[in-house]
């Protein structure tokens, strides 16, 4: 089966999820439906000093409550990049243990030595210029195969036999879509029939939360964590930052039919456009916004109106969300469909919040009801959207959902996932 | 579908000069490395010519907002916008970037790191945070994150198409090629923006690839002596306009050379041999022609050259040229630096002179040049350049 361009149709056959509000897809979504918050106080380093106190971060099994600064931002990105593609692989039941017919798409954060890297070097050292930690370093293969850019997405292509080069992918908060779009591609083109794609984040460590801070991006909201995340609504003050991973298995639909598996939904249409304007500020006509929307939509071959929920990129910021209503209002014109925001429930997961949303618009699809954006109290009159607010919807006949993401750097990559043909 | 794309434009910049030209002459004029031996010892490197960064970023506050790799990278991409004749075709030209890690402030982190490296965490984390709030520029956040290279190429040289960032080192610029082939030879688009930059003369990167034993030490031999001993870092950046063939003979422009075929594999490395394996198997996915074959290998000089000679030497009529004697290990930059002096060679109709000792003494001047990429950690890859006809 062809879609309108003549491309075979991309299925999705597996989803796996880690977040702040729990290891696992059903549980997470559970949660999400909920309004559950996963936002709390950091307990994984001290708190002096710093402007955001607060953040979704997310448990390694063996760490205590809150954590501790022991893992590294890749250590934790591989654990819960390698969870959340066990899951989706075991619903999708492809391939055997250690064996998956297909490629890998990892999106990730750039990743780097870390203060308690650059401290333990110079200690060893007893001086802390670079020349003495560099000494100090030498032979330690493990610090360098742990931060090399491609060292995750190669651990990750040995223990689950992904085939061919690993790609990580970095576009700010558009990582994880872009990883989808980049093995949907890869099926469309009939270079494999199927791929993992899967985005992954664990950076809250305190010079990744000092960097934010110091562009003014996050809610300073620390009294009450819960509550801080308030996308679309008029009293937000920025982002909460998060972790998490998702993994989607995506393949050939007939391919996937053909050897009996179950069909989640289906990724429809990419659509993607870079913004000229500014590093962090979209162009305020939002033109490449709105053209990732209407690419996605027309890759997808639907009509606008054929949209039925958009899960919105809803950061919080007062800029984005801003931005994203004019979007809406641009693509949709006087009756947009509903909004709603996962990150007023589980924060900013940044590389994972692409393909976090990304599965949470098929589990929509599937289950046929819309997560709420939560503490929504008070309306932004410059943001007339129907935000789902506070509370999940059930409803009837979705059959086109647009996954929104948006990130620094002018990057727009917008999702189009759809439920599987009628048979 | 499988339409054929051009190499367009090509921006070069390495220690030997910049420009495709510049390079074309000072490697046919026996050009000698240009090597820093003691800023970085006992590391050597290949340093960065200077740069007229106006002539590419005019806005001096676009160059604040950048640290010395994004400028670089930057200014390699105007330059091959420029070789291309493509200013104008920028609003839907694609863009894959091949990204290496941010700067870091090494006057900021070598403080910290004096300061607090022996006290217990409970007592240097409140410190750390304090510094750190007040000693890091806001800006070097953006100065220093990965997938703004790619985002400073938009704002700069307003490429808009589409962009993504491809993480990894060698093998992420091999990939970022491969797929922008790929993507305009099926239809998707009609023109991209391609490549990499490395600035090696930074003290974090020496740090980031020490530890894995991949670096050369002391005083550069050629890279075929190095006997697995290591790379020489080299600051390089190179972009391709790749264009499908079609459109750049509709606005009356002339290839470079055919890109005639990308091949990418990452092998698991479990033994000696298996990299030599993987690049073996990626052959049947080019279209060699029989006859005279040049080589531009991408020897390193670190431990996995072993398994490079082994695919070379099963290579016949082989014409093999090493120009990381002269310009060094520019990781995400090296492949796509390749491929640009493979290009230039096709472009000129000719081919290099002997690079290095092991290099096949020859003046052949063969039609097809394969471009050959090992990655020192994983990562193998293949590409294939011939005249534009």
């Amino acid at each position: 089966m062809k879609d309108h361009l003549g491309r075979p149709l991309v299925a999705v056959t597996g989803i796996g999820m880690v977040t702040p509000l729990g290891w696992g897809a059903a549980l997470s979504w559970a949660r999400l439906l909920a309004g559950d918050s996963g936002i709390r106080r950091i307990g994984r380093f001290p708190l002096d000093h710093l402007k955001t106190t607060i953040a979704g971060t997310v448990d390694l099994p063996e760490e205590d409550d809150g954590g501790s600064t022991a893992f590294s931002s890749p250590q934790r990105v591989e654990r819960m990049a390698a969870f959340a593609i066990a899951e989706a692989i075991a619903e999708a039941r492809i391939g055997s243990e250690g064996d998956f017919p297909g490629a890998l798409m990892l999106g990730m954060p750039p990743v780097e030595h870390e203060w308690p890297q650059r401290f333990a070097l110079a200690r060893a050292a007893h001086a802390g210029r670079y020349p003495d930690m560099v000494r100090a370093a030498t032979g330690h293969r493990d610090l360098y195969e742990t931060f090399l850019f491609g060292g995750i997405g190669e651990r990750l292509a040995a223990r689950f036999g992904t085939k061919g080069a690993p790609i990580s992918t970095t576009t700010a908060c558009a990582t994880g879509a872009t990883a989808i779009q980049t093995a949907v591609e890869a099926i469309q083109r009939g270079e494999t029939l199927a791929a993992i794609a899967v985005g992954a984040d664990g950076s809250v460590q305190p010079e990744a939360l000092i960097r934010f801070s110091l562009l003014s991006a996050l809610s300073t909201r620390n009294e009450d964590p819960a509550r801080a995340a308030r996308p679309f609504e008029k009293s937000r003050d920025g982002f909460v930052m998060a972790e998490g991973a998702a993994a989607l298995v995506l393949e050939d639909y007939e391919a996937a039919r053909a050897r009996g598996a179950r069909i989640i939904g289906l990724v429809a249409g990419c659509g993607e456009r870079a913004d000229s304007f500014h590093r962090t500020r979209s162009n305020p006509d939002g033109a490449a916004i709105i053209g990732a929307i209407r690419n996605a939509i027309a890759d997808a071959g639907v009509a606008p109106v054929e949209v039925g929920y958009v899960n919105g990129h809803g950061t919080g910021t007062p800029e984005n969300d801003k931005m994203e209503a004019l979007g809406m209002r641009a693509v949709f014109g006087e009756a947009p469909p509903p909004i709603s925001s996962i990150k007023s429930m589980i924060g900013h997961t940044l590389s994972a919040a692409g393909a976090i949303e990304a599965a949470a618009s098929l589990l929509s699809i599937r289950d046929q009801v819309l997560p709420p954006t939560i503490n929504h109290v008070e309306p932004d009159p410059s943001i007339m959207l129907d935000v789902v607010p506070n509370t999940a919807r059930q409803v009837n006949g979705l059959r086109h959902v647009l996954s929104n993401s948006f990130g620094f750097g002018g990057q727009n990559v917008c999702l189009l996932l759809s439920a599987p043909p009628e048979a | 579908m499988n339409r054929e794309i051009w190499i367009t434009g090509i921006g070069l910049v390495t220690s030997l000069g910049e420009g495709r030209a510049a390079h074309w002459q000072a490697l046919n004029a026996g050009a000698t490395p240009v090597v820093d031996t003691e800023t970085f010892a006992p590391y050597p490197v290949h340093p960065l010519p200077v740069l007229n960064l106006d002539a590419q970023i005019p806005r001096k506050g676009d160059q604040r907002q950048m640290e010395p790799w994004q400028r670089l990278g930057t200014y390699a991409a105007g330059l091959a916008i420029d070789d291309a004749g493509a200013r104008g075709l920028v609003a839907d030209m694609h863009l894959i970037v091949a990204a290496g890690g941010g700067e870091r402030d090494v006057t900021v982190d070598e403080a910290i790191a004096t300061e607090l490296a022996d006290r217990p965490e409970t007592e240097s984390g409140p410190i750390l945070n304090e510094r750190l709030a007040n000693g890091l520029r806001p800006t070097l956040f953006l100065a220093q994150l990965s997938n703004l290279l790619a985002g400073n190429i938009s704002i700069v040289h307003g490429v808009t198409g589409s962009s993504r960032t491809f993480m990894g080192e060698e093998s992420a610029a091999a990939d970022a090629i491969r797929i922008a082939h790929a993507r305009l030879a099926e239809g998707r688009g009609e023109i991209a923006l391609v490549g990499g930059a490395f600035a090696a003369q930074r003290w974090d990167m020496v740090l980031l690839y020490a530890p894995g034993g991949a670096l050369w030490q002391g005083a550069p031999v050629p890279v075929s002596e190095r006997a697995g001993g290591g790379a020489v870092l080299g600051a390089m950046s190179a972009f391709l306009v790749l264009e499908h063939a079609e459109h750049a003979r509709a606005r009356g422009v002339r290839g470079i050379a055919k890109l005639s075929g990308v091949a990418t594999d990452a092998s698991r490395r479990a033994g000696p041999g298996d990299a030599a394996a993987s690049a073996t198997g990626l052959l049947a996915k080019l279209p060699i022609a029989a006859g005279a074959l040049g080589v531009l290998s991408g020897d390193s000089g670190a431990a996995v050259q072993a398994d490079e000679a082994r695919f070379l030497a099963a290579l016949p009529d082989a014409v093999t040229r090493r120009p990381g004697t002269l310009i060094g290990h520019g990781t995400e930059a090296s492949f796509p630096a390749h491929v640009a002096l493979a290009a230039t060679a096709i472009g000129e109709g000719g081919f290099y002179p002997v690079l290095d000792p092991a290099d096949t003494v020859s003046r052949a001047a063969p039609r097809q040049i394969l471009v050959t990429g090992f990655g020192i950690f994983r990562g193998e890859a293949l590409a294939l350049v011939e005249p534009a006809i």
